[in-house]
């Protein structure tokens, strides 16, 4: 029997839901164990990472029992797969936004059941949660929102839609003008979309707050990557992956909140000199896929060989929190602009050509004065994987030692992979 | 020797009596070691370039072929200047050879001198060690000469190991190390592919072991 308080707390919750409770204990006792394993295997944490951790261990309890709450208020979810969905006309309709992409690797094989096995992890991850009766947010959302990053997911709405409310967002594949056009359409279509749900208006007075409230979570991030750019950095980047990992689960003006209070610990730290590293520790960046909860597998790989991870180029670092929205419109029409304007900001791999994210990396990478880049590809990412080929020739041209890691979930490569990484370290010590 | 299912208990049976001053492990079991015996440890990367660049100071390329991967190192002087392994399979690896000598009934010994007295190799396609090994029975099947599937099973690997000797490039010295630099063929193989003679110690497949042993011995100089 499963003895996690947690478990035995929303026991009925979940069996009210739908779920397969048993199948879902086991899946959360995977999860909890890799946590163990990682998170939770390092040496001096900041106090204030108690509350991420929390964030992360009631994904599936506590949170899901507030947004139960919040729909009998008459509010509702939606579930979201990238980072290039704006939360904030969500909020802004009194919608909860909340990443659902999968990290763990025990629901795997429960999506490779019916779908191709050569996808990637996290699609799978994500699937295998859903088709197994073991993702509690399935019940409780009332709309899915995918978006076309990639050919697989592109596939696999057309699959869910048959029997989830679905919406899409088109991303373009360029920046062009005529790319602009075409994602400020769907910006203001999505809004529309989900004012229909919430049966609500859209007001430049609440999608005002909406715009401040995101941008502050995105203010304590950024101050938190910049913490990281000491030496040796405060905090671990495994840690970091945490926080970044609550962030697209937790209510956004608690978690900035709890945010704020972990940076000034960290500032402390810094000026006290404690460190989960000695000084002098090499300092590796992180450019590719997102890691999301569940998958702690490169970051503690990479500091357990003895570096700190003190950058993330990717949806769970830097792209998710760089650059704000104009706070100055002051009606829903500018501010639906401004919002389409930060988002297509972001430099994914599926766009081409990607130039601006090839600068932005070795901006990075001088920026946090990186020893080396660990080009993290999840396996079956083309996009990311093709496109490392042009990151670690730019990086060879700018002397940066670059290293490309192509894997998924499962733990049958961790030896390779460490021989790899050591190596590595070997090579740029 | 085979490290088999027991690697720490036959590591202790080898070090029995044996008097040292300090061990460096290296390979897939070297934290195994580090718990019981052995300090400090190093990647197989590292001690390949080490002992490669003993045994041959010339030596400016190592190509490894071990049992559970196969690695292509750059090195400057000794140190690692770059490096590529294969991916997470055993495809082009001595695992693979091995796997694909018993479904064809050679030994180890006999696979690669079988395939270079083949006249007409046959291509094999699959590079998976498991469909790698369906493809062999089907060309069994429909006929095809054991030793001809051998030369083909041989080409495969050393296209496989061109392409990762493509990404990192080679400079000479190039040598040859691990358990596979001993199968005649492989080695005809690759000197006709890259069109220049490899250096192949007499003992290739403890390069690595050399490496570790010279890692130690730096150590107690300091």
């Amino acid at each position: 029997m499963n003895k996690d308080p947690a478990v035995q707390n929303h026991k009925k919750m979940w069996q009210e839901l739908g779920l397969d409770v048993k199948l879902h204990n086991e899946v959360l006792a995977s999860i909890n164990d890799q946590f163990r394993k990682t998170v939770a295997n390092q040496k001096n944490r900041p106090a204030g990472m108690a509350y991420f951790d929390l964030v992360l261990h009631e994904s599936h309890g506590g949170r899901i029992a507030e947004i139960i709450a919040e729909k009998k208020k008459g509010n509702k979810m939606i579930g979201t797969f990238c980072i290039y969905v704006p939360d904030e006309i969500a909020l802004a309709v009194d919608i909860v936004p909340v990443a659902l992409c999968g990290g763990t690797n025990f629901s795997v094989p429960y999506a490779e059941k019916t779908f191709p096995r050569d996808i990637c992890p996290l699609i799978k991850s994500t699937l295998g949660l859903a088709f197994s009766k073991t993702c509690p947010y399935a019940p409780i959302k009332s709309m899915a929102v995918g978006e076309t990053t990639c050919d697989a997911k592109k596939k696999t709405w057309d699959i869910l839609a048959q029997k989830v409310n679905f919406h899409i967002m088109e991303l373009p594949q360029k920046k062009g003008i005529i790319d602009t056009h075409l994602w400020l359409n769907e910006v203001n279509e999505f809004a529309g979309k989900l004012e229909q749900l919430a049966e609500k208006k859209l007001t430049a007075e609440k999608l005002g707050v909406a715009i401040k409230i995101i941008n502050n979570k995105r203010r304590g991030l950024q101050r938190l990557s910049r913490l990281r750019s000491q030496n040796p950095p405060p905090i671990s980047g495994l840690d970091a992956l945490v926080v970044m990992q609550a962030a697209l689960n937790d209510e956004p003006v608690r978690f900035t909140q709890r945010l704020e209070e972990l940076n000034r610990e960290l500032e402390m730290r810094t000026e006290q000199g404690i460190s989960p590293f000695p000084k002098g520790v090499k300092r590796i960046m992180i450019s590719g896929c997102p890691a999301v909860m569940g998958n702690w597998k490169l970051h503690s790989l990479i500091e357990n060989a003895g570096a700190a991870v003190v950058a993330d180029e990717t949806c769970t670092g830097l792209r998710y929190y760089d650059d704000l929205v104009d706070e100055n419109p002051a009606d829903v029409e500018g501010q639906l602009a401004a919002i389409a304007d930060r988002y297509l900001k972001i430099n994914c791999s599926c766009f081409t050509p990607n130039n601006d994210r090839l600068d932005k990396i070795i901006k990075t990478a001088r920026d946090f004065k990186a020893d080396g880049v660990v080009q993290y590809v999840l396996q079956y990412c083309h996009t990311y994987n093709v496109e490392a080929i042009r990151v670690d020739g730019m990086l060879k041209q700018n002397n940066v030692p670059s290293l490309k890691i192509e894997t998924d979930y499962s733990e049958e490569d961790t030896g390779q992979l460490r021989t790899r990484v050591e190596a590595f370290l070997e090579k740029i010590a | 020797m085979e490290t088999g299912t027991d690697p720490l208990g036959n590591a202790k049976t080898i070090l029995d009596g044996s008097p040292y001053d300090r061990i460096t492990a290296t390979g897939y079991g070297r934290y195994l070691a580090h718990e019981n015996f052995a300090y400090p440890v190093i990647t197989e990367i590292k001690a390949y370039a080490l002992g490669a660049y003993f045994l041959f100071p010339g030596c400016r390329t190592v190509i490894d072929i071990g049992g559970q991967d196969s690695k292509i190192i750059k090195i400057i002087n000794g140190k690692v200047e770059d490096f590529e392994m294969n991916d997470r399979c055993a495809a082009g690896t001595g695992k693979f050879l091995e796997v694909m000598a018993h479904t064809l009934g050679y030994t180890i010994e006999d696979f690669g001198i079988e395939a270079m007295r083949a006249q007409k190799p046959v291509s094999i396609n699959a590079m998976c060690t498991v469909f790698a090994e369906s493809e062999v029975v089907s060309l069994l099947a429909r006929g095809e000469k054991p030793g001809n599937i051998a030369l083909g099973i041989h080409q495969s690997i050393v296209s496989r190991l061109q392409a990762l000797i493509g990404r990192v490039g080679f400079l000479d010295e190039i040598v040859f190390a691990g358990g596979v630099a001993k199968n005649r063929c492989i080695v005809s193989l690759l000197e006709k592919n890259l069109a220049r003679k490899l250096l192949v110690p007499d003992e290739p497949q403890i390069v690595g072991a050399i490496g570790a042993a010279i890692a130690a011995g730096c150590i107690n100089k300091e």
